[in-house]
């Protein structure tokens, strides 16, 4: 097809806070600081831009990318900003990747950031944006409803209870324990920690809800012949793909995410995969709620429809079972500022595979990596498959 | 009816509206920036030994090569107007008795938007210098208002 | 690089740093006001609800009628073929018990929303309302429900012109 190959060579991230005392320009340069130091490149090296992040309203600033622009090392060079809600995290990647594939760009970075504690008291407030302005904001409506909503359709089309969900975030917030970056982890947490925590919207509790955060990470990709040369392990993108649904998201069928299904596809066979349950060794869905990483298991195709909760159940998604799902700890137990998290778990995948992931390191030299993102008024599906093999 | 056509019952419009309620950090350079101009009536810059610029305010990290600015320099209260104008509305599109002047005061290699005051408008122009004047120290906050305006420096 | 590095940038605040003055920090509000056009489609919506009928649109091609009514049909980019008066009655595909406002307040009596399918449309084809008349834990999927109107003098053309959904008694 004409494309150039393309690899992740460095990546960096801030810790993921509650509230952050650096301004989002700090830490978007932070995290874009860390993954130069990590590959020993300087901002002289990199040939472009690409930014992801949400909503203005998060961070109460209008022109987010703009502002960003300095921190993210986008001074004096091509600067594009992205923003798909909670896919940006995978989106940015992919529009970095088309930057270098395309021959435009040797080297370009990609910077996600999100500061949601500027949006006073609570960044709740700022989603109630996402619904329709005449048909939905007059009844009030709060973020929670269209998860719990969606989480009660997925239960009840397939029989599952809050038990098998509840796994998930118990899980996922003990892979977070061993995340130096997590605000959440918790090696002890149990079902009924999860099941017992208050309910704020059934079926929804407490700690079925990735936290609201403060954050920022970087990867930088290069194209094949720099890559060589900057590392002796770079991670190679092996397929991209990217899909939206329609906004009505009220004429849809809430209990199957197809639209994650068509970016899945998309990516599957850019990178030549027919087998993805036997081809994909890691994989990091994401995961704002815990219902959702069973939701987007099964559109990316890896479990059969309402059988994603057996894989928590069976251990199969546990770090050393055959196909460990969000070792990171996810945004359940990481932390979720909208654009960063999917970011995050690309850069999970990159250190996994080169075993750089410490204690949260899946066992058994893994070689191919799966990050998925999903966002907007549950819409979008972005994905990401990289791999040790170009 | 054509679906392309609009109903004549429909309402003409739809209201509403997006309130945002924002609590923004200092951050890391703010909160040595305007410390400084709260507790010391000093404007700081940071300098960048590999860039060999100062940036006023003062910033976490160098824009340009990306190393982090840990040391601060006092960059003095007195600037150069380096553009100005005048306003003769307020926000709300009421009309002024006296113009307003604002102006953008280089100090380093960057410098402050902010208000001129005690100055008569034959005198305004590129160029002039202005000092800050500060609030007396009881009454600073922290904050950009703690310096009043600039004035024209006495000759 | 995780295993390489025990530092990670970041510095986490307590709220206690903002109200104890540790940290300089400014409060700012701001508030868009807007008037939107209700645009063609939503503009025939309102203006049927304010009749006490919820409007759909069909398309020949697709053989589909959604809610609320579009002018252009989502699947073969052509012109809707025409608006379809929808009944006032429906099935609820799902639903949630909110204990929580939008505005983070905690609520005893639960607001329970819902997607209703609303009878006439295509299948999986409805809108987002309230459920009211109802207790919370006979709320089910599947359930039969009918709109409860504002009376006409109070109808403004707006979807709170249907003021909830509560269940049809059998019998």
């Amino acid at each position: 097809m004409g494309m150039r190959k393309v690899a992740v060579v460095g990546a960096g991230m801030t810790k993921f806070m509650r509230r952050a005392q650096e301004t989002g320009k700090e830490l978007s340069w932070q995290a874009t600081r860390m993954a130069l130091e990590s590959c020993e490149m300087t901002l002289d090296d990199i040939e472009a831009v690409c930014l992801g992040t949400a909503p203005d309203a998060f961070d109460s600033v209008h022109l987010k990318g703009e502002y960003l622009s300095d921190g993210a090392g986008a001074w004096g060079k091509p600067f594009m900003r992205s923003y798909v809600g909670g896919g940006t995290g995978v989106f940015a990647p992919i529009q970095g990747w088309y930057h270098v594939a395309s021959g435009l760009f040797d080297t370009v970075l990609v910077v996600c950031e999100e500061k949601m504690s500027s949006y006073y008291p609570h960044a709740q407030g700022a989603f109630l944006t996402i619904f329709d302005h005449t048909t939905e904001r007059p009844l009030k409506p709060n973020l929670l409803w269209i998860f719990a909503l969606e989480m009660n359709r997925y239960m009840q089309t397939y029989g599952i209870s809050k038990e098998d969900i509840a796994r998930v975030a118990v899980k996922n917030k003990r892979n977070a324990a061993d995340h130096p970056c997590a605000l959440l982890g918790d090696a002890d947490i149990t079902v009924e920690d999860v099941l017992n925590s208050e309910l704020l919207a059934w079926p929804v509790n407490r700690l079925d809800v990735s936290p609201v955060s403060d954050g920022a990470v970087t990867i930088v990709l290069a194209a094949e012949h720099v890559a060589k040369r900057i590392t002796d392990k770079p991670v190679w993108i092996q397929g991209v793909g990217w899909s939206l649904d329609t906004a009505y998201w009220t004429n849809r069928d809430l209990a199957y995410p197809r639209y994650v299904e068509y970016a899945a596809r998309m990516a599957y066979e850019m990178a030549g995969i027919k087998e993805p349950r036997k081809q994909i060794h890691i994989v990091e869905p994401y995961d704002p709620f815990d219902y959702k990483e069973c939701h987007h298991l099964e559109g990316l195709l890896l479990a059969d429809r309402g059988q994603a909760p057996q894989l928590v159940a069976d251990g199969v998604s546990l770090r050393d079972g055959d196909m460990p799902v969000c070792p990171s700890g996810g945004l359940l137990g990481v932390g979720n500022p909208i654009a960063a998290a999917g970011l995050m778990k690309v850069a999970e995948i990159f250190w996994q595979l080169r075993g750089e992931a410490g204690a949260r390191q899946v066992p058994g030299q893994p070689k191919r990596g799966l990050a998925q993102a999903w966002g907007d008024l549950m819409q979008v599906g972005t994905v990401v498959i990289m791999g040790t093999n170009p | 009816m054509s679906l392309l056509e609009r109903d004549p019952n429909a309402p003409d419009a739809w209201l509403g509206e997006m309130p945002i309620t924002s609590r923004y950090t200092a951050g890391v350079a703010g909160e040595r920036f305007f410390r400084a101009i709260k507790d010391e009536g000093k404007i700081l810059g940071s300098p960048c030994d590999r860039c060999g610029i100062t940036y006023v305010p003062a910033r976490q990290f160098c824009e340009r090569c990306m190393d982090e600015l840990d040391e601060t320099v006092d960059v003095g209260t007195v600037g150069e107007v380096h553009t100005f104008t005048l306003l003769f509305e307020n926000l709300d599109g009421t009309q002024r008795e006296e113009p307003e002047v604002v102006a953008f005061i280089s100090l380093g290699d960057g410098g402050l938007v902010h208000k001129l005051d005690e100055i008569h408008l034959d005198d305004l122009e590129i160029g002039l210098l202005v000092e800050a004047v500060f609030k007396p120290e009881a009454e600073r906050q922290g904050s950009i208002l703690d310096i009043t305006y600039f004035r024209p420096v006495p000759s | 690089m995780t295993s390489k590095t025990d530092e990670f940038p970041g510095t986490p605040l307590r709220e206690a740093d903002f109200s104890e003055g540790k940290i300089l920090y400014r409060h700012d509000e701001m508030n868009g006001q807007y008037a939107w056009d209700t645009g063609v489609g939503i503009g025939s919506y309102l203006a049927a609800l304010k009749t006490g009928v919820i409007l759909g649109s069909h398309c020949r091609t697709c053989r589909k009628t959604v809610v609320p009514p579009r002018t252009v049909c989502e699947w073969c980019f052509r012109p809707m073929d025409s608006y379809v008066p929808l009944l006032d009655t429906g099935t609820v595909n799902t639903f949630s018990l909110c204990y929580v406002t939008w505005d983070v307040k905690r609520i005893k009596e639960p607001e329970i929303p819902a997607v209703i399918e609303i009878d006439g449309a295509s299948p999986l084809h409805g809108i987002m309302h309230k459920l009211g008349e109802v207790e919370p834990d006979e709320v089910q999927i599947g359930m039969r429900v009918q709109a409860v109107w504002k009376p006409e003098e109070d109808r403004e053309g707006s979807i709170t012109d249907i003021l909830y959904f509560k269940p049809i008694k059998e019998g």
